[in-house]
C-alpha cells in the first residue's frame, strides 16, 4: 500500500483556505444590494473548512476548529427569527427592514442595513447544515 | 470620432459572436468525452475544462449585458471548479475523500 505524496495540495491549501474565507466574508457584507449575501458566504466558508477537511483529514481540523456546528444551526436561526419578531414590537409588519447611513473614520459614508442581520443568521445556518451534511457522509467507517 | 466608436462596437459585437460559438463548440466536445471517456481520469479532467469554459460564458455575458455585477460569479465559478477537480482527483488516487487521520 502506497501513501499518496501530496505536499504541495496540504502547502497551498494553508493559503487557498484563507483566501476562500476573506471571499466569503466578502459576498456576506455585499449581500442586500450586489450579488452575493448570506447563503452564498456560508457555502463559501463551508467549502473552504471543506478543503481543510481533504487537506489535512477530520480528526485535526476538528482539533484546529472545535465549533459545533449543529449548534450553529441553532443559533443562526434564532437569530434570523429574533429579527422578523423584534419588528412586530415597534409595531411594523414582519420582517420589515431599515437602513441608516453613518460615517466612520476610514471607511467614509458607509450604509448599514438591518437586513444584515438577517443575514447573518441564514450565514451560519447555511454553515452548519452544510457541514453537518458532509461530515455525516463521510463518517462511513 | 462616432465613426471610430461605432466600428469598435461593430469589431466587438463580432468578436462576442465568434467566441460564443467557440465555447459553444468546445462544450460540445467536452460533453462527449465526459460521456465516451474510456477512463475516469479524462472525465476529470473534461469536467475541470467544462468549469473554465463556464467562467468564458459569465464573462462574455457580463460584455454583453454592459455590467460589472458578474465579476464575483467568475470567481465563484473558478472557485467551485477547482475544488470539484481536487476532490475527483482526491478519490481517483486515494479512495477516500475526507479521510480520518492523516499521519
Amino acid at each position: 500500500m502506497y501513501k499518496p505524496n501530496d505536499l504541495i495540495f496540504r502547502t497551498t491549501t494553508s493559503l487557498i483556505a484563507f483566501i476562500l474565507l476573506g471571499f466569503s466574508i466578502y459576498l456576506l457584507l455585499a449581500g442586500h444590494n450586489s450579488p452575493g449575501g448570506g447563503f452564498i458566504g456560508g457555502l463559501m466558508t463551508s467549502s473552504a473548512i471543506l478543503l481543510m477537511y481533504m487537506a489535512y483529514g477530520m480528526d485535526i481540523v476538528k482539533k484546529i476548529l472545535p465549533i459545533n456546528f449543529r449548534l450553529l444551526i441553532l443559533i443562526g436561526l434564532l437569530i434570523a427569527v429574533t429579527t422578523g419578531i423584534v419588528s412586530l414590537f415597534i409595531g411594523v409588519p414582519f420582517l420589515s427592514q431599515t437602513f441608516t447611513y453613518v460615517t466612520l473614520p476610514i471607511f467614509g459614508k458607509i450604509e448599514l442595513a438591518t437586513a444584515m442581520i438577517f443575514d447573518i443568521g441564514v450565514f451560519l445556518t447555511v454553515l452548519g447544515v452544510t457541514i453537518t451534511i458532509i461530515s455525516t457522509i463521510a463518517e462511513d467507517q | 470620432m462616432t465613426d471610430a466608436l461605432a466600428i469598435s462596437e461593430r469589431i466587438l459585437d463580432i468578436s462576442i459572436l465568434i467566441s460564443i460559438v467557440g465555447i459553444s463548440l468546445s462544450l460540445i466536445l467536452l460533453v462527449y468525452r465526459i460521456i465516451k471517456g474510456p477512463t475516469n481520469p479524462d472525465r476529470a479532467v473534461a469536467l475541470d475544462a467544462i468549469g473554465v469554459n463556464l467562467m468564458g460564458v459569465v464573462a462574455l455575458v457580463a460584455i454583453v449585458l454592459i455590467s460589472s455585477k458578474l465579476n464575483d460569479v467568475v470567481l465563484l465559478i473558478g472557485i467551485l471548479s477547482f475544488l470539484g477537480t481536487l476532490a475527483v482527483a482526491k478519490y481517483l488516487e486515494a479512495g477516500v475523500i475526507i479521510d480520518r487521520d492523516r499521519d
